[in-house]
């Protein structure tokens, strides 16, 4: 599903060269489970904002389901983005001035879809993530676990191939962070690859793939018999 | 994105930042106001004179003697002419030119009018029976002036309004004999309504038969003379026989002046729409300036939102859309301010003729369109370059902040 080869990204901060992606070579299929752990800085953030095609790297190749990204324009990008992939922020990135029902809707609106097919497409999710009761409350009346899971939702609406979460549960408590990994964990069951960035040991161990990643270099690539 | 979810989204977004909407609304409410108003006024400015020219038909032509050139060197001193107009000539005027059906020659003068102990010092008209129907006056009580041979003078008189009032009050006036200087007349008619026309205010005037009013003032030229042309017969054409005619009867010398009311009119009502289009102008700048408003707005709408501008892309908004959702925003309040403000306009119009019922206030369609059309056209040009950066923004930047 995913081919990387030979991807670099570099920063320059003040005088000194910032290797984010050093010589990242990469192979992921459909469904896998991935965490992608190291230290701030080591480049987890931006390998993630590459594969979700936010960030352009400098050189190298990268194909999402057969597509070579690198000779796409803007446009053809976001095209991408809005069919096979869905985002999951730490900061949640939900629109203050609608409601959670609006937010879900969001991706779908963009898309030109009308009204009443948006509402059947989000019942359903609203009501697989527990949110249904929610759904007509602005993201300052939810809880943070609440608002998490309005943004999983709306990542997904779209029916994505692929799921990018960058320390999904980094703002919650453990109980919703439990809440929102399982939440996740069971959308990876359905078949959706899911890749995480996070700090927390517990939550990248539960990956049947985990990637260490050290100053923009895949430190180790190891898989494992899937926990739960 | 469909056009409903479009406005919506944007109204949402407009309703957030309620201070700066309502500068907004307000900026580009008063600069179409601005227009509403101003072209009220232009447009109230030429009905008026428009109006004051309207007692003269398309069809009449006014002579009067002493010719104004344009061609440059001194002008002659107003009523200073080397011929009169006199009463003969407008005999043979009348046998010689085809296209004349009537004729109103005009002498005038000041007098004291008096019945028993009242005087009152009165504008004195001495013309003819076709004076009225050629200014569109009508005859309240008793009759018009007699018909009578141009020279032939005769002690009957027409009385204004209000002059009737002065001297009469709410008395009998038809039958009456009034004295002018060494001369009385009796009252035939009283004229109808005010009469008011370019200033003068013929209801308080006394009109008497032209070769009298020469007696009284004993004077021998006209003031001037009002012509009918005759149906059928195109003004210019006859304007120019009169002349020819005229100059035959001076010895060669063209020495009258002739216009025909249409083509001034024509000419007013082109130097009045172009003071219309010109005060319109001032009110455009008004909206124009207002532009530079939008602009700031939405730049600091478009610094303040980044980070959803970056979550509308990573979720596959196209730049185009985000930059269409800025424009909407811009659009969207400047056409909200443009429908305030020709409310505002309107009600300010509105009130303007309440005071001044004589003035035709009245916005042109034209201006109402045009300052729509400016105000949102205003809108998208300033809010381009602000709603372009939030296009041209990386996502990945965006996102990152906060």
């Amino acid at each position: 599903m995913i081919e990387v080869s030979g991807v670099n990204k570099t920063f320059i901060l003040g005088d000194s060269t910032v290797h984010a992606l050093a010589d990242i070579n990469l192979r992921i299929e459909q469904g896998e489970y991935i965490s992608v752990m190291g230290p701030s800085g080591s480049g987890k953030s931006t390998l993630l904002n590459m594969l979700g095609l936010l960030d352009r790297p400098d050189n190298g190749r990268y194909s999402l389901n057969g597509v070579d990204t690198q000779t796409l324009d803007e446009n053809e990008r976001a095209r991408l983005r809005r069919e096979q992939i869905g985002f999951v922020f730490q900061a949640y990135h939900l629109i203050a001035r609608l409601t959670a029902r609006e937010n879900v809707e969001m991706p779908l609106m963009l898309a030109g879809v009308p009204a009443r097919e948006r509402h059947e497409a989000v019942a359903g999710i609203l009501d697989r993530l527990g949110i249904a009761k929610r759904a007509d409350h602005l993201p300052n009346q939810l809880s943070g676990g609440e608002r998490q899971r309005v943004a999983i939702g709306r990542s997904i609406v779209m029916k994505p191939a692929l799921l990018l979460a960058d320390e999904p549960t980094g703002n919650l408590d453990s109980r919703s962070g439990a809440e929102v990994t399982e939440i996740l964990e069971n959308l990876n069951r359905d078949g959706i690859t899911l890749l995480i960035v996070t700090h927390d040991n517990s939550m990248g161990e539960r990956a049947s793939r985990r990637i260490r990643m050290v100053d923009g270099a895949v430190a180790a690539d190891q898989r494992f018999e899937r926990v739960v | 994105m469909r056009l409903l979810d479009l406005l919506r989204f944007s109204l949402l977004a407009l309703r957030r930042q309620r201070f700066r909407s309502a500068m907004l609304l307000t900026a580009v409410g008063l600069g179409v106001g601005a227009v509403v108003v101003l072209t009220a006024l232009g447009e109230g400015a030429r009905g008026y004179v428009l109006g004051e020219f309207a007692y003269l038909g398309k069809d009449t032509v006014i002579m009067m003697p002493g010719r104004k050139e344009t061609t440059g060197g001194m002008p002659p001193i107003t009523g200073v002419a080397a011929h009169a107009i006199t009463l003969e000539e407008m005999e043979v005027l009348q046998r010689a030119v085809p296209g004349v059906t009537a004729l109103a020659p005009m002498v005038m003068g000041n007098g004291p009018v008096s019945y028993k102990s009242r005087e009152r010092d009165s504008m004195v008209i001495g013309t003819t029976a076709a004076f009225f129907p050629l200014r569109q006056l009508q005859i309240a009580q008793g009759r018009n002036l007699p018909e009578l041979a141009l020279g032939e003078g005769k002690q009957v008189a027409v009385i204004g309004q209000k002059l009737k009032e002065a001297l009469f009050d709410s008395g009998r006036a038809i039958g009456q004999w009034v004295r002018l200087r060494d001369y009385r007349f009796r009252v035939v008619g009283v004229l109808a309504g005010s009469g008011d026309s370019f200033g003068a205010d013929l209801s308080e005037a006394i009109f008497i038969p032209v070769a009298s009013a020469q007696a009284v003032f004993n004077v021998h030229g006209l003031f001037r003379v009002t012509l009918k042309v005759k149906e059928n017969y195109q003004v210019e054409a006859v304007k120019s026989a009169i002349a020819k005619q005229m100059q035959l009867l001076h010895n060669g010398e063209l020495d009258v002046t002739i216009i025909s009311p249409d083509a001034m009119l024509s000419t007013f009502d082109s130097i009045l729409q172009v003071m219309t289009l010109g005060v319109a102008g001032i009110g455009a700048i008004s909206l124009v300036v207002s532009g530079i408003l939008v602009m700031n707005v939405t730049l600091m709408s478009v610094k303040q939102r980044t980070a959803e501008i970056g979550l509308l892309k990573a979720l596959g908004a196209p730049s185009s859309q985000v930059r269409t959702l800025f424009l909407t925003e811009a659009a969207l309040i400047a056409a909200a301010g443009a429908v305030l403000g020709m409310l505002l306009g309107h009600l300010l119009v509105f009130t303007g003729t309440q005071i001044y019922p004589d003035v035709p206030f009245a916005t042109p369609a034209w201006a109402l369109w045009a300052s729509l059309a400016l105000a949102i056209g205003t809108a998208l040009v300033f809010a381009w370059l602000p709603a372009q950066q939030a296009a041209d923004m990386e996502p990945v930047n965006a996102l990152g902040k906060k």
